[in-house]
């Protein structure tokens, strides 16, 4: 605890030297001392700096730079979650606390949106309220559905699927997790400073000059995007060089390659968000001109820059959930993963490709391309896609499926998604886009597309990986409960937002036509009854994490690395490094052996387990 | 089995820290290639007449020179020559803090000229902003270098330190090559 007081003293302090030296200076110049938005964002950039260093930054690590010995906390258990810790397993856990959290809470504002909705009338929000609950769902989602797997499960267990011992920045890793917790803080101040309207896309010029609130969002974003980056940094020298030895890119378990394709689009991508972002601000705070076409500007750079990231950051939000899925199914299948390499071409052909595809947010924006390479390229798109599917739908094939939770899950996001695919190929033929766009089909889709991959991916990564990192068993019939609880509600729910959407429901708005009243009426229903899913999940995560029977270290029989050493993990992870000579996914290929894991003091070739496992588990 | 697949890259701790500041140098382009595209979707080819080209040219070529000079203290720590290091970070700094000087010279004259209010003042305002602060970053890393070089921190097996923060100068310098001919020449 005392690293986020002294975060917290440190942000304090931070926003006062940024803010007071801001207005001593617009004193000395003869301006009125202070001006709202410079000086909340000049202090806050003092302030996330504050907060930084005082978390942990400073004592850890910045000591080092200026010749002092660095200091390091002794502490153990519950205390160390709450502390600047390096340990990855430490950062996934916080990663993975802190988003369901902030998904709960974005849950809760759909559910607020929902009940609005009940009604064709204005019931209790107007529209101004409803549209900031909306911004605050959306962006608290997105943030949620862009780290939430690779925050948690990339962290945690990347460096145990390729038998290292820690990420290899393990310093920037607490980093990065430091700062998102400042993130959802921000969204939230928003509202003192009455919200922001314009949703989580923040387009320009309605967010040059929207209330105050609008800065939260900007200011927010840039240090999710920060965060990102330096997490993607992390992953990809992670990735590049501390596989164990023989652990090749062929034998790569696939949500490693899942990972390694998302990092290659934050790192590349991001900052072109984080630009115009900035871009906003700088209109805002020091009268700058780039959306403001009365002097020239043009708000369409805004959709340009914004989409060029956020049309790759749709994949940082689906890739992580195919590679759950892609994972989860051979284990459960007890089969090899068909088409590996297939599979891989596909995550590396959505990464080329997704950079080529930004433009088909803008079909209707008055944008003077010419659409239609943007829509060629956005039907391309499925076909890495597809080769996904292929290596989904291979491995199923004549396997002997073992449908526990987190299979169920896995097949779920497989389900789902093909919903929102075949949908999305609808938006991204012009034609049609231009009737369907900004309507509740845009909305469905991209619903179907999101929810599916992150977080059925979440709920697929969470079962199968529960007893690992906590070490103890999750009770298999809530787990039922909730998979069937939350699929056929989350179908019950969007699938009618299609025909909505193609009768010409705008979304982002409080008020509808009344003759769509009987179906947003189903359609809010159904929503509650998916949002109270997550209360069977939240009852089973939480109890099972403390009061669960003690789960065996390798509860599915698994053969890749990570379930060949104790749960929880040791520190260093593994005994001694592992020797990588198979491929992770052979079930039933005789004699095929993924590793040999030296055990703890055996010197000799003989003191190896070798994670070969039995075709079938018993069922 | 296959002895063949055991035979493995091993990185270094040294590999591992330049592949990571590869990757976050990939990254920062990123700002400022949106930047240039920001540049020239808004004024295509077009061009304030009165910028003063003088300081342009002269900061360019002092900074330049600054990252010869940061080269040259890279290869002196690398040889253990102290004094060298120590001398070259210095006239580095001086040669870096000398192309601020020369963009805030810049900079008052722009007020008068095209202020930020209007179009070319906005994109070259920013543009040069970004890149002032990415030099005012390098700065202070480089003042860090010449307080721990005081120290005898680095030598030849260990000058990591050295090895970023000058990597990290010459990529600023790079995207000043673009930026200056993108700001000053085109037309």
């Amino acid at each position: 605890m005392k690293s986020i007081f002294k975060g917290i003293l440190g942000a304090i302090i931070g926003f006062v030297v940024g803010a007071g030296g801001l207005s001593l200076i617009r004193l000395a110049t003869g301006l009125e001392p202070w001006k709202r938005e410079p000086g909340i964002v000049i202090g806050y950039l003092f302030a996330l700096t504050g907060w930084l260093l005082g978390v942990g930054v400073w004592d850890y690590w910045a000591r080092g730079w200026f010749g002092l010995p660095v200091r390091k906390y002794e502490v153990t258990g519950w205390r160390r979650y709450f502390n600047f810790d390096p340990d990855h397993k430490v950062i996934g856990i916080q990663y993975l606390v802190t988003l369901v959290v902030m998904m709960l809470i974005a849950g809760l504002f759909a559910m607020v949106m929902r009940a609005e909705l009940m009604n064709p009338g204005r019931d209790f929000l107007d529209p101004k309220e409803y549209n900031n609950i909306m911004s605050l769902h959306g962006m608290f989602m997105i943030m949620v559905a862009v780290t939430v797997i690779s925050g948690a499960f990339g962290n945690y267990m990347v460096p145990l699927l390729i038998g290292a011992e820690d990420m290899a920045f393990p310093r920037l890793n607490a980093l990065s997790y430091w700062l998102t917790p400042v993130v959802p803080i921000l969204l939230l101040t928003s509202l003192a400073f009455q919200g922001w309207d314009s949703g989580w896309t923040g387009y320009a010029p309605l967010s040059v000059t929207n209330e105050s609130g609008q800065i939260f969002y900007n200011l927010g974003f840039m240090t999710l995007g920060l965060s990102g980056i330096l997490g993607a940094v992390n992953f990809l020298t992670t990735i590049i060089a501390l596989r164990a030895p023989g652990m090749t890119w062929g034998r790569l378990p696939i949500f490693v390659w899942s990972i390694f394709s998302t990092a290659i689009l934050s790192l590349l991508a991001t900052n072109f968000v984080f630009v115009v972002l900035l871009l906003v601000l700088l209109d805002r705070i020091a009268g700058m001109g780039f959306f403001d076409a009365a002097r020239g500007g043009n708000p369409i750079l805004y959709q340009h820059l914004f989409w060029f990231y956020s049309h790759p950051a749709v994949y940082v939000m689906a890739l992580p959930g195919f590679g759950a899925a892609l994972e989860v199914i051979p284990h459960f299948s007890r089969k090899p993963l068909f088409a590996y390499r297939w599979a891989v071409a596909g995550f590396l052909g959505i990464v080329i490709l997704s950079f080529t595809v930004w433009a088909h947010h803008m079909f209707t924006s008055g944008m003077s391309e010419n659409p239609l390479p943007f829509m060629v390229t956005t039907e391309l798109i499925s076909i890495p896609t597809g080769f996904i599917f292929l290596a989904a739908l291979g491995t199923i094939w004549l396997g002997r499926l073992w449908l526990k939770t987190p299979m169920l899950f896995g097949l779920a996001v497989i389900f789902n998604f093909l919903i929102g695919g075949i949908t999305g190929i609808y938006l991204a033929d012009v034609p049609v886009d231009l009737q369907l766009q900004d309507t509740f089909w845009v909305v469905a889709h991209f619903h179907y597309t999101i929810v599916s991959t992150q977080i059925f991916g979440l709920m697929t990564a969470i079962y199968y990986w529960f007893p690992k990192f906590t070490g103890r068993m999750y009770d298999e019939r809530l787990g039922k409960l909730h998979f069937w609880w939350m699929f056929i509600t989350f179908n019950t729910t969007f699938t009618p937002m299609f025909w909505l959407g193609i009768q010409g429901m705008n979304r982002r708005v409080a008020q509808y036509l009344p003759e769509f009243g009987d179906l947003n009426r189903w359609v809010s229903l159904s929503a509650f009854l998916m949002g109270a899913s997550f209360l069977v999940f939240l009852y089973n995560l939480v109890y099972s994490w403390a009061r669960g029977p003690q789960a065996e270290s390798n509860p599915w029989k698994a053969r890749t690395l990570e379930w060949q050493t104790s749960s929880p993990p040791p520190h260093e992870n593994f005994p001694r490094e592992p020797e990588v000579i198979g491929d992770p996914y052979d079930y039933g290929v005789p004699g095929s052996v993924h590793a040999l894991i030296p055990v703890s003091g055996g010197s000799t070739d003989g003191d190896v387990v070798a994670t070969s496992v039995a075709l079938y588990p018993n069922d | 089995m296959n002895t063949a697949s055991l035979q493995h890259k091993r990185y270094s701790r040294l590999n591992i820290n330049r592949l990571g500041l590869w990757l976050f140098i990939l990254s920062e382009s990123g700002i400022f290639a949106a930047l240039l595209f920001t540049r020239f979707y808004l004024l295509g080819l077009e061009r304030a007449s009165d910028l003063n080209q003088t300081i342009g040219l002269i900061i360019t070529s002092i900074l330049l020179i600054s990252s010869l000079t940061a080269y040259r203290a890279e290869s002196a720590i690398a040889h253990e020559d102290r004094e060298t290091f120590l001398r070259s970070i210095l006239v580095t700094i001086l040669l870096g803090a000398a192309f601020l000087i020369g963009v805030g010279i810049e900079w008052s004259q722009a007020f008068v000229h095209f202020p930020p209010s209007g179009l070319f003042g906005t994109v070259f305002f920013t543009m040069t902003g970004m890149h002032a602060f990415h030099v005012l970053t390098g700065l202070i890393l480089l003042a860090l270098l010449y307080s721990n070089g005081r120290r005898e921190a680095y030598s030849v097996e260990d000058h990591w330190g050295p090895e970023a923060v000058v990597k990290y100068w010459h990529f600023v310098d790079v995207v000043w090559v673009f930026f200056y001919p993108a700001l000053y020449l085109v037309s």
